[in-house]
């Protein structure tokens, strides 16, 4: 009975119109956008084929002979028990498709494996839970966060059309030319995903994977990480924006403007108003993964910040651990993935925030100076 | 002759002991069978509670009854539940009762290592299980515990973890070095090797897969120990080491490891079949040396589990030419069993539902796998829900229903009584509903591009994650009519005659049912 009304409740799902607008019924891999994509998609649709028909064969004499041969009708057992003949061809002809199928793979995987001759370099690093990008030669480098907010996820508001698909700074490439990407970790484990250029390829410390992708039409496109990597796995998308030469071009001196405004910001006094404004927008998109909104932590997996030992203690040791993070462990070196104003900002705010009420500040300069020392 | 007679009534053999200590102690071949046979039901409940919370959780799109690392937790504990706790064990308890009797033999050839294999379990498992409530929660780096995420990254019960898996290891070895020495040595005279039923021969050859690859699970695991405890660095590229090893290392046990959970399930429907059909095996010959060529091949296929790992051009040919090569022996055993079927004379009552179930929605998962094999394309398959789909598809209405089969196959020969038919078949047509409401649509969602173990996903995936759920739900709680005529066959029923079903094959036929506490202690005579 019960099982029964929860079929019936599924079917009225099913026949309801589905409350997700954007929810629909894709039911194969999308085609994609470069050249090899589509031909990994061919691939996947011939073996798929060979799969069907395979299946309609041993399928359609199985269900044959359950109508055919079956007690009730009178059916009587033959003995035969083997067949060396069919035996034979059953085993060939399967290796003989496998062999044919072999060949376009091979091809198909030739092609994806040479990564000469790229026009444009990029560095993928994989961090619990972001990517960065590094264009090499070009002095480019920034961080990829999710960007879908909080509330989206907590159900406390509607969810966007890109929902868990959508970074605040994708990646930026050019449109026509062949790009290499340059894949590896700074932590665990992650992988690299972009369905639309069948492009997927771990991230892994120590290593540095090659891929690469040609991309002809200009546009967004999404995918995500792919191998477990800790909490938010599950949050930490792939948005490739690709552009036509001019707006790649465009682009490029767009940034090299903000990075000389970020350059210069760092050489003022800031304050601890500004700071403690900025400092909780950064807080909130670089540490409350692990470390929460509200400081606290998660027991035993994050320590909170707030009342903690640090943070409470000499501001020193508090910089010098956002600064270096702690090897061996969840806590990152933030020194080169933050800038110096950013990096001011979070740590007057962590000193300030949730009752901490330390009173005091670090100023971006200050920031700077330590850095130079680091070598950062 | 005084002392012979007072020798006699003291004998112990004559039938179980009483309470308790029958189970604990017990030596019997059947006791331990029925014993393994429980302790993996109540592991495929408890990982199914585990898939339930996560197919809960993926009802809707958003985080809405359990935080993501819990939800790491749960898809962690579910695939080291159902593979070590529920699959393997169903396996070696159907060998512990079914092998002796197959063959003509008294008991198992070590009897009180026997005892020890399954009594290891339930610590190993209660060790596991505890994790769960430890400081910084339980293991929740997948059932694959990849380095450095479950190293250097990992909370401090995976120590734990780590001796937990080492139990369960020395308890695999024990039972596959007993079933070897059982098969090779105890054969009743007359009983050659192309005589043994396939059940026998599958299991034979899991048995030296499984002395093959656990010590090969064992030292890896020890290794990500010393990486934890004892500062070397096996897998911690900043010390030099390798993270990309360990993958090999796992999956050189990964990869047998699944043929372990599949061996043994083609066994049982080479039993059914032909009995259902009124025929006999087709290609017996071919059936045996199709197993073997599929062991012998599971050694040089692990990598395609890593294709994406970034390995050389050569190795990945290799490795995809070979994974492609096991499809030919596979697609041998399938023609084999419809070509038994073919102008039989069948019928069909629940064991040979199950079984043919089995033949089409494991062939379904064989399909995939060979898609999967194909490197170029599997880059786009890969840890999507296109691989949970197809793993899922070769162990769920694969090994667990061929258990299921073989369970409701024997299980009149196990209790004396027939089964309600009318139950079984309901239990039957719900878990193939169920099963495959959850498993199909999964084929959907990782082709559009939804990665697996995300407690959260994109909103074009939410209409298939819905129906995958619910399906999810249909078939666990179906589980629950197995257990009522599990339950009800055990208290009574029809009586069984030796011969359960019309003119069966094999030794397990000749002795009464329910089988009595002791059989063959002289051995039958095998022409
Ligand atoms: C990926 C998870 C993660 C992120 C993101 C992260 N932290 Fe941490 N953090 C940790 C862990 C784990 C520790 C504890 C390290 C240890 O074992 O001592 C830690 C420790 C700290 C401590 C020392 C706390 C104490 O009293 O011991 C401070 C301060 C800190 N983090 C600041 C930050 C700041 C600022 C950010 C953002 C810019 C940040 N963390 C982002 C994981 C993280
Ligand atoms: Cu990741």
């Amino acid at each position: 009975m019960k099982i029964k009304i929860t079929v019936i409740g599924a079917l009225l799902l099913l026949a309801s119109p589905s409350q997700h607008t954007f929810a629909d019924w894709q039911l194969n891999m999308p085609r994609g956008v470069t050249d090899i994509s589509r031909s990994v998609f061919d691939l996947h649709m011939i073996i798929f084929w060979i799969c069907v028909a395979i299946g309609v064969l041993v399928f359609g004499v199985m269900f044959w002979s359950i109508f055919h041969h079956r007690k009730s009708r009178g059916a009587k057992a033959k003995h035969f028990h083997e067949n060396t003949f069919v035996e034979v061809i059953w085993t060939l002809i399967p290796f003989a498709i496998l062999i044919a199928m072999a060949v376009p793979a091979t091809a198909t995987l030739i092609k994806m494996y040479d990564t000469s001759d790229a026009d444009v370099d990029i560095q993928i690093t994989g961090y619990q839970w972001k990517w960065r990008y590094q264009y090499l030669g070009e002095n480019i480098d920034f961080f990829s966060n999710l960007s879908t907010p909080r509330e989206q996820i907590d159900n406390s508001e509607a969810k966007g059309e890109n929902y868990l698909l959508e970074v605040d700074n994708p990646l930026v490439i050019p449109a026509g030319k062949k790009v290499r990407f340059l894949i590896t970790s700074a932590d665990v484990i992650h992988s690299w995903w972009v369905p639309a250029f069948a492009v997927k390829k771990d991230a892994i410390p120590g290593f540095i994977n090659e891929s690469w992708t040609r991309v002809d039409e200009p546009g967004i496109y999404r995918g995500q990480c792919t191998e477990l990597c800790g909490k938010d796995h599950g949050f930490m998308p792939v948005v490739v924006d690709v552009r036509s030469a001019e707006d790649y071009n465009t682009w490029l001196a767009q940034v090299r403007a903000e990075q000389a405004a970020e350059a210069a910001a760092a050489q003022q006094e800031l304050g601890m108003e500004a700071l403690m404004q900025r400092g909780e927008v950064v807080y909130n998109q670089a540490c409350a993964a692990c470390h929460q909104a509200n400081g606290e932590g998660l027991p035993n997996v994050f320590p909170g910040l707030k009342n903690s030992p640090i943070v409470m203690g000499d501001i020193a040791a508090h910089i010098d651990i956002v600064l270096n993070g702690k090897p061996g462990t969840a806590m990152q070196a933030f020194g080169d993935q933050l800038s110096a104003v950013d990096l001011a900002a979070v740590i007057t705010y962590e000193r300030n925030a949730w009752s901490n009420n330390r009173g005091d500040k670090v100023e971006p300069t200050e920031i700077e100076k330590l850095k130079a020392a680091n070598g950062q | 002759m005084a002392t012979l007679s007072s020798t006699d009534s003291i004998a112990p053999h004559h039938g179980p002991a009483r309470g308790l200590s029958r189970w604990l102690f017990t030596t019997n071949h059947k006791d331990i069978g029925t014993l393994y046979l429980w302790f993996s039901f109540l592991m495929l409940l408890t990982g199914g509670c585990m898939a339930l919370m996560i197919r809960a959780e993926l009802f809707q799109p958003g985080l809405q009854l359990i935080e993501p690392n819990f939800f790491n937790q749960m898809t962690t504990m579910h695939g080291l539940i159902m593979v070590f706790g529920a699959v393997m064990p169903a396996f070696v308890g159907l060998a512990n009762w079914m092998l002796p009797i197959m063959i003509g033999a008294p008991d198992m050839a070590l009897p009180r290592m026997n005892n020890w294999s399954f009594w290891i379990l339930p610590f190993a498992f209660s060790m596991l299980l505890s994790t769960l409530f430890m400081e910084g929660g339980g293991p929740n780096f997948g059932w694959t515990f990849y380095a450095p995420l479950s190293t250097t990254y990992a909370p401090p019960s995976v120590t734990f973890f780590i001796f937990a898996i080492h139990m369960m290891g020395i308890s695999s070895i024990m039972g596959a070095i007993n079933i070897i020495a059982t098969i090779l040595n105890l054969r009743a005279p007359g009983m050659t090797m192309m005589k043994l039923p396939l059940f026998v021969w599958t299991w034979l050859i899991t048995a030296f897969l499984l002395i093959a690859v656990m010590p090969v699970l064992a030292g890896v695991v020890t290794m990500m120990l010393m990486d934890i405890h004892f500062g070397t660095s096996f897998f911690n590229a900043a010390g030099g080491g390798d993270p990309v090893l360990f993958q090999h290392i796992f999956w050189f046990f990964g990869h047998p490891e699944v043929y372990i959970m599949i061996l043994p399930a083609f066994g049982i429907i080479s039993e059914i079949l032909p009995t259902f059909a009124r025929k006999p095996l087709f290609g017996y010959a071919s059936m045996v040396y199709a197993t073997a060529s599929i062991a012998l091949l599971s050694f040089i296929v692990w990598v395609h589990h890593m294709f994406t790992v970034g390995l050389p051009l050569a190795g990945e040919l290799f490795f995809m030419y070979a994974t492609m090569l096991i499809a030919v022996p596979t697609g041998v055993k399938v023609f084999n069993w419809v070509a038994t079927m073919f102008h039989g004379s069948m019928t069909f009552e629940t064991p040979m539902l199950f079984a043919i179930a089995f033949v089409v929605l494991f062939t379904i998962g064989g399909f995939s796998g060979l898609m999967l094999a194909i490197a170029p394309a599997d880059f786009q398959y890969h840890d999507t829900y296109f691989v949970v789909a197809h793993f899922h598809y070769v162990l769920v209405p694969g090994a667990v229903f061929a258990i299921i089969a073989g369970v409701y196959y024997w299980l009149p020969k196990w209790t004396g009584h027939y089964y309600d038919e009318k139950l079984g078949k309901l239990h039957f047509w719900c878990s193939f509903i169920g099963v495959n409401l959850t498993f199909f649509p999964m084929h959907f969602i990782g082709l559009a591009g939804m990665p697996r173990r995300i407690p959260d996903y994109a909103l074009q995936f939410a209409d298939f994650n819905m129906i995958a759920s619910i399906g999810a739900f249909i078939f666990g709680f179906s589980q629950l009519i197995f257990l009522t005529v599990v339950i009800k066959t055990i208290r009574g029923g029809l009586q069984a005659p030796p011969a359960v079903w019309d003119e069966p094959k094999g030794l397990e036929w000749t002795i009464p049912s329910p089988a009595p506490y002791h059989t063959f202690s002289t051995p039958p005579e095998i022409k």
